[in-house]
């Protein structure tokens, strides 16, 4: 076997194990799992930036939320129904993760991060500061008899739970296949070594400036489907918390690695999961696993597999 | 109450909040200055002193005064400690990589943060000011017998607050003899400049690096027990001043002491003025739009000089 | 179009502050011959060449390339007009392998056939003499191979000028030689603009030499002309040819 056909085959026998869980695990679990792909696509959309490209943003919770409200109030103020709301949702992202790029990539390194870190700040205090349509912090809330589309009732389990694989399926391959294509590795290239990028005739910051964009509105779909299958929208998704979450899955997963994203967030929610039950300090807990991230583990679980076991892994 | 006034007393408050974010702003400042390195936990420092403080005050029994002084020794020295320990463990074993230590601080906030709801509990507790006398000011106004002194009812500050604006003035000047003056500020500024050729020259550049983070804590925390009569304890309470210590550095110029002193002037007076007048989530929206042009259009800030 | 001049330059300077780093050049490069710029440290040749490939804004003058002014170019542009550039210090993708660092190089003209970027990466690989070594990561090789991968990656972009920024520096005498030999077998093919601070390797492989000296140009001319003109045995030559 190539190592293509691996990666293939790993791909496809990760998206046949999530659709297999549906009739094997227990309700309880089916309902996280939905919830845990629609997170996997944000932290897909965020590893396509920062494990590969190299750009470490703080500030991905503006590009989620874009796509949650572009959704959300273009149905609860313009009556608009699920599909043209969801396109709504994926444009504002895109306008967004575009106009912040383009801002934001006129730094590097620590500045980058405190930028985009700063914009979204300015966006989750607007959200705020427009709380007489956003409903603030308290949110709102997308009545069931809206959530459906093409004949399906997005609100019922079994249609949720595969809407969620869905679209979890689409972007995790596209993903995977365009990390592959010379663009991806162009932008491998570029997080290896910008100025030997440049220097081979490659204009760096256009190819930046595409990954935020595509980076964004991938985080803004997982936004837009988050509101669509679980009914709600609220300002708690564009704090500063819901940035440093997809920077945590990532981190905890694997960076710049195909798989890392699902794994960081199946393990980071459990983890939440079962701490919440003992303590209601549960965030305790995420900062434990980065402060040892960063000591022993820099690469993730997927990332230290890759090292170690695995060397074809994508 | 008139105009006038009205901004009279916007301006105090102005210079109350300026005084803390000074202190603050001055020791992620000097943090990054130094060491390079952006400390995302600071804001967790900050409220560590001021639940210190509480527990020290609550301890205390006699006169309030008691309990705040030993809270304004205590706490900048444990929070120092701690600081210290943990770039020691964490920070300095990771070699202060950039992206990592950036990491490796959330997470410290996040431990911090939840560490003291699960000791200190969720609810807000007051500390009690060593001393709390209502000053009211005069204001001058031309009226039909000439120039007049009157004292426009609410125009007031209290004795506590004018000593917070004297203790954060004296705290800083010590500050910047001890760097400018003395070996200690020598070592700190060759350490800054060049700390392969420092550690050539004999700087314990590691040691150095471990007391400054725990500097750059202490002084938030400083600032922190000079509010907590203020403002009460709680353990989110780190999140704002965070955020306005990193406009304030930003703003100042990355690294640029004086900077850092004249934009929390700058910031902390237009944030008393501002939110007197408008409402404060614009205020905030706009301060951190702002900062985030600056860091793209003037990275080296409104004062700092381009780095080569 | 001028025919004989693949790159020149009219009045180039590069201040920085008040200093001048270079100062005025006029410059002009034969096209398909070997040109070697010499001058001792300090000279400007770095900052010289920076300002030609675009990586060094200039203060002022002009940069003409095939009797263009590039002046406004970034640059990435200027490489796309078939420029390559290697770094002075080991400028390699260390974290990926020799393949994928030469495909990078050859992929920005070749595109996305697949076939033509192998055969391209094979070909130069071979031209090194690195084939064995395809697989590995790049960072892992000696300092001698990094220096020959930056060459193949050169020379994967099928350049038109190639500028070599100090590429014997930190080889070994039969390295050297190798370099050499790469070099004199691509004469005529392509343009090459080689700094260089071993005599030896000038002497063996310069048609025409260039002396820079205090920003400024000092001498130009064939290898005999450069080695019989006192001013530059007075600057450069008397003090580094025993080197």
């Amino acid at each position: 076997m190539t190592d293509t056909q691996r990666s293939q085959g790993l791909h496809l026998g990760v998206i046949a194990l999530l659709a297999a869980a549906f009739f094997i695990l227990p309700t309880y679990h089916v309902g996280n799992l939905s919830r845990i792909m629609v997170l996997a696509i944000y932290a897909i959309g965020y590893n396509f930036l920062f494990g590969y490209t190299g750009l470490l943003s703080l500030g991905h919770a503006l590009f989620f939320a874009a796509g949650m409200y572009g959704l959300g109030l273009s149905m609860e103020l313009f009556d608009l129904s699920a599909a043209p709301a969801l396109i709504v949702g994926l444009a504002s992202a895109l306008v967004v993760s575009a106009v912040i790029g383009f801002l934001a990539l006129r730094t590097s390194g620590v500045s980058f991060m405190i930028v985009t870190l700063m914009f979204a700040q300015a966006g989750y205090l607007t959200i705020l500061y427009f709380g007489s349509y956003t409903r603030g912090d308290e949110g709102f809330v997308i009545p069931q008899a809206d959530r459906a589309m093409f004949g399906f009732d997005l609100s019922n389990d079994t249609t949720r739970y595969f809407a969620a694989l869905l679209l979890f399926s689409i972007c995790f391959l596209a993903v995977a296949r365009l990390v592959q294509s010379p663009f991806g590795r162009t932008l491998i290239a570029i997080r290896e070594n910008e100025e030997r990028a440049r220097m081979l005739g490659y204009n760096t910051v256009s190819h930046k400036l595409k990954a935020v964009i595509i980076s964004g509105t991938i985080s803004g779909l997982a936004g837009a489907a988050y509101a669509l299958l679980f009914g709600y929208a609220g300002a708690t998704f564009a704090t500063v918390q819901y940035s440093i979450f997809p920077l945590l899955w990532v981190l905890l997963g694997g960076a710049g690695t195909t798989i890392g994203p699902l794994i960081g967030v199946i393990f980071m929610f459990y983890l939440i999961d079962l701490s919440s039950s003992i303590t209601s300090a549960y965030m305790l807990i995420a900062g434990v696993v980065l402060v040892l991230l960063t000591l022993f583990a820099p690469q993730g679980l997927a990332g230290e597999l890759r090292k170690r076991v695995f060397k074809w892994m994508p | 109450m008139d105009f006038g006034p009205h901004l009279l007393l916007a301006s105090l408050e102005g210079a109350v909040t300026a005084a803390i974010l000074a202190l603050t702003a001055m020791g992620l400042s000097i943090v990054f200055g130094v060491m390079r390195v952006v400390n995302v936990a600071h804001g967790e420092f900050y409220m560590l002193g001021a639940v210190i403080a509480w527990w020290v005050t609550s301890l205390v029994g006699g006169h309030p005064a008691i309990g705040f002084v030993l809270a304004l020794g205590i706490a900048p020295l444990v929070v120092g400690l701690m600081a210290a320990a943990a770039d020691k463990l964490i920070l300095q074993k990771i070699n202060y990589d950039p992206d990592r230590t950036i990491v490796a601080t959330i997470g410290l906030m996040y431990i911090i943060q939840q560490t003291t709801l699960m000791t200190f509990g969720p609810d807000a507790r007051p500390v009690q000011p060593p001393f709390n006398t209502r000053l009211a000011l005069p204001w001058f106004e031309y009226g039909e017998s000439g120039f007049a002194m009157v004292w426009p009812w609410g125009l007031s500050i209290t004795s506590y607050k004018l000593f917070v604006i004297v203790a954060a003035v004296a705290i800083l000047t010590t500050l910047w003899l001890v760097i400018t003056r003395s070996k200690i500020g020598l070592i700190m500024r060759a350490t800054q400049l060049d700390s392969e050729t420092a550690q050539a020259f004999g700087v314990p550049v590691d040691r150095v690096y471990m007391w400054v983070f725990g500097l750059g804590a202490g002084l938030a925390a400083v600032g922190a027990v000079l509010v907590v009569p203020i403002q009460q304890a709680h353990y989110l309470m780190g999140h704002d001043p965070l955020l306005l210590a990193f406009i304030t550095v930003i703003i100042g110029g990355l690294g640029s002491l004086p900077g850092t002193i004249i934009a929390a002037i700058l910031i902390g007076m237009s944030d008393g003025v501002i939110s007197v007048f408008f409402s404060p989530t614009l205020a905030k929206i706009i301060a951190t739009l702002v900062v985030a042009m600056v860091l793209a259009f003037r990275p080296q800030g409104l004062l700092g000089r381009s780095v080569h | 179009m001028d025919a004989m001049n693949i790159l020149s330059t009219k009045g180039l300077t590069k201040a920085y502050g008040g200093i001048k780093a270079n100062t005025d050049i006029d410059f002009v490069l034969p096209r398909g011959k070997t040109m070697a710029l010499i001058g001792p440290n300090g000279a400007g040749k770095s900052t010289f060449v920076g300002m030609l490939c675009g990586r060094i804004p200039a203060t002022s003058g002009d940069v003409f390339f095939e009797g263009q002014n590039i002046n406004a170019l970034a640059a990435h542009q200027r490489i796309s007009l078939g420029i390559a550039y290697t770094f002075q210090i080991t400028s390699v993708f260390a974290g990926l392998s020799l393949h994928e660092n030469v495909a990078l190089a050859a992929r920005r003209r070749l595109g996305t056939d697949t076939a033509a970027v192998n055969a391209k990466v094979a070909d130069v690989l071979a031209r090194v003499g690195l084939t064995e070594r395809t697989d590995q990561i790049a960072g892992d090789l000696s300092y001698g191979h990094q220096r020959l991968l930056e060459i193949a990656m050169g020379l994967a972009q099928d350049p038109r000028l190639f500028i070599l920024d100090e590429p014997t520096q930190g080889l070994a005498d039969s390295e050297v030689a190798d370099f050499i030999a790469l070099i004199n077998a691509l004469a005529g093919e392509t343009t090459i603009l080689l700094i260089e601070h071993n005599m030896h390797v000038v002497m063996q492989t310069a048609a025409y030499i260039t002396v820079l000296n205090g920003g400024e140009i000092l001498a130009a001319g064939t290898p005999d002309e450069i080695h019989a003109n006192e001013a530059v045995q007075a600057a450069y030559l008397g003090t580094t040819t025993n080197a």
